[in-house]
């Protein structure tokens, strides 16, 4: 058929379109280049992944990076998870405006919320470095992580919550034995989505550092003078995890069949 | 069996906020449920079973009055410190939990042992037939089976009364009327207190020892199943429980506790009466569509009620044949025929009939 033909070739071109610069980087991960220039193809080389710790002041930015985002993913992840819950179980006085800076501060440009924060650490004479950064990240990923389990706890059958109460569990035993169970999904989800937006992000970390130097300001600051294949190398292994943990997760949540 | 009720309520009023407005969901009831009782709260949706049934829980607080179980002050008191368990609509199992773990939630709570409990849980799982089905997860079972667990799940806690809402709903006919069964022979091997939300009158009716008719926050009968639908207190019960052929008229005379009411030329409407009836009150009164006979002759007997009219509608039900039938007294009549013997013999539409009656199935309505 002509129509599942054209279908097929849009599709094509948009999975393209997605894949290409992944697949631009992966590729000069693996390129043999001589000298500081990575960008014309010379060959291919395993050698970049047996040197990928080989320049220190690299390996320091990516481990600040990671170091940041799983503070900024558990913190996030805890903070955020209350708020979802509360703002998905209850309504209260408040509520509105809570759900309303949530989304503010999601949708504020980041621009405008880095160079606040700036000033705001600034004025309160606070020194700039991992703590700051850290601040910031968690401020920006707790939106995320709210709206991610809010979703979840909205979805959740009330009566499981009842139920348990009715079988004699207090309060923090439901919580702990019934509702957490349950929404553990989206609290992952919630946390991975905090890490991810950690672990690249460039502008308000730019902001917020200090003297620290994390990954993306590495890169950005080795742009000027040539980027090394070992950025591509990390680059592809950050990737690579992350697609691991995306289609494990997709496995484990994939609904298993009624046997009877 | 002692003399304490299961469950009282006292003057329980419960009304909420909704959109600024004050809801009465229930208003000023007084309740009492016995030992060992099949208690049904009957009506239909939004007429405040449900809201009671939760009072009894602990989900909800009554605005004013008190609540009893077992003659202690429960009022106020939270759903985890309440010796009732719940069998809930959408049975509310926890999905990611096996069937084990499920049942036995309640009695880890209660710190009971760990032989004990899985003695228990055996126990139970064997009176809710399923045994070897321990390590399933709720999801891998059937409609019937989930309710099942979620019936053993309440039942292990060995409650002061079970309370059920809905508990059918969701189950296709033939299982719920399996389930009816079931529910009946598991009550009475545990000899509990079950009290038993529904809207489906014939469940009612099957199932429990007495029933509540409620509508709009208020009890309009409270009875066993024959009373309530042999002589429904109001017009509501008699149109809510099966089907009612109301009548009104006035009475004309009274002979020996029987009263003559007016009605067409040529029909006559006989309805027993107490005492406290006279010569021209107004009455309404209810006949249930099985107890009139249909007759395609023009001489009735004369100690019947007698309404003489026109079919306007049959339908064959293969036990029996439904006829709707047009009088001059008003109100179109519904008419259950058996099909016995005579089962070729029926009316066809437009047939000129006589509706007769014996007086004692004619019930009047609010006296």
């Amino acid at each position: 058929m002509r129509n599942s033909r054209a279908l097929h070739i849009y599709t094509w071109v948009v999975v393209a379109w997605l894949t290409l610069p992944v697949a631009v980087m992966i590729a000069f991960g693996f390129n043999d280049t001589p000298g500081r220039y990575n960008q014309t193809w010379e060959g291919f080389t395993l050698k970049w992944y047996g040197r990928v710790f080989g320049i220190d002041a690299l390996t320091e930015a990516l481990l600040v990076s990671l170091v940041i985002a799983i503070i900024t993913a558990v913190v996030a992840g805890a903070l955020g998870t209350g708020i979802g819950y509360a703002l998905g179980r209850y309504r209260f006085r408040g509520s509105g405006t809570v759900n309303l800076i949530l989304f503010a501060a999601m949708s504020a440009p980041e621009l405008v919320m880095g160079a606040s924060l700036l000033t705001l650490f600034v004025s309160m004479g606070v020194g700039l470095g991992v703590t700051t950064i850290s601040v910031a990240h968690i401020m920006f990923s707790i939106s995320f992580v709210s709206v991610v389990v809010r979703a979840r706890v909205l979805t959740l059958d009330r009566s499981l919550e009842e139920a348990a109460a009715d079988l004699g569990a207090t309060g923090w035993t439901t919580f702990w034995r019934v509702t957490f169970p349950l929404i553990l999904p989206a609290v992952g989800s919630g946390m991975m989505l905090a890490f991810a937006l950690s672990i690249d992000d460039f502008v308000v970390t730019n902001f917020t550092a200090g003297t620290t130097v994390t990954f993306p300001l590495w890169i950005w600051g080795a742009t000027r003078v040539g980027l090394p294949p070992q950025v591509n190398v990390m680059g592809t292994l950050i990737f690579a995890v992350g697609v691991l943990i995306a289609v494990l997760s997709g496995v484990r949540s994939r609904p298993r069949r009624r046997r009877g | 069996m002692s003399d304490t009720p299961a469950i009282e309520f006292v003057g329980v009023h419960k009304e909420f906020q909704s959109h600024g407005e004050t809801v009465h969901a229930v208003r000023t009831l007084d309740l009492a449920i016995g030992q060992g009782e099949f208690f049904s709260l009957l009506g239909p949706s939004g007429c405040g079973k449900t809201t009671t049934m939760r009072m009894i829980a602990g989900f909800e607080d009554p605005s004013a009055g008190t609540v009893f179980l077992d003659g202690k002050d429960v009022t106020g008191v939270a759903p985890n410190k309440r010796d009732v368990n719940m069998v809930f609509q959408s049975y509310a199992l926890f999905p990611h939990m096996s069937v084990f773990q499920n049942v036995s939630f309640g009695l880890e709570r209660r710190k009971v042992a760990k032989a004990e409990i899985t003695r228990r849980v055996g126990e139970i799982i064997e009176i809710v037939s399923l045994t070897g089905m321990e390590k399933r997860a709720p999801r891998e079972m059937s409609g019937g089976q989930q309710q099942r667990v979620a019936l053993a799940r309440a039942l292990v806690n060995r409650p002061r009364a079970l309370l059920l809402d809905e508990p059918l709903g969701a189950l296709d006919l033939k299982l719920r009327q399996q389930m009816q069964v079931e529910l009946k022979r598991i009550q009475r091997e545990v000899g509990i207190t079950f009290v038993y939300v529904t809207h489906d009158q014939g469940e009612a009716l099957t199932m429990s020892d007495r029933i509540a008719v409620m509508q709009g926050g208020r009890i309009d009968q409270l009875g066993t199943p024959r009373e309530i639908y042999e002589k429904p207190a109001t017009r509501f019960v008699a149109g809510f429980i099966g089907t009612s052929n109301l009548l009104e008229g006035e009475v004309r005379s009274i002979d020996d506790g029987i009263a003559t009411l007016s009605s067409a030329p040529g029909d006559c409407v006989l309805v027993p009466v107490p005492g406290s009836v006279a010569v021209g009150d107004k009455l309404e009164i209810s006949v249930r569509p099985e107890k009139i006979e249909l007759e395609r002759g023009t001489e009735a007997p004369s100690d019947c009620s007698v309404v003489a009219g026109t079919v306007s509608e049959v339908v064959y039900h293969g036990t029996s044949t439904n006829y709707a039938v047009t009088t001059a007294a008003g109100p179109e009549f519904t008419v259950f025929d058996q099909n016995a013997a005579n089962a070729d013999d029926l009316a066809v539409r437009g047939d000129k009939v006589f509706l007769y009656w014996n007086a004692q199935h004619s019930y009047p309505i609010g006296v």
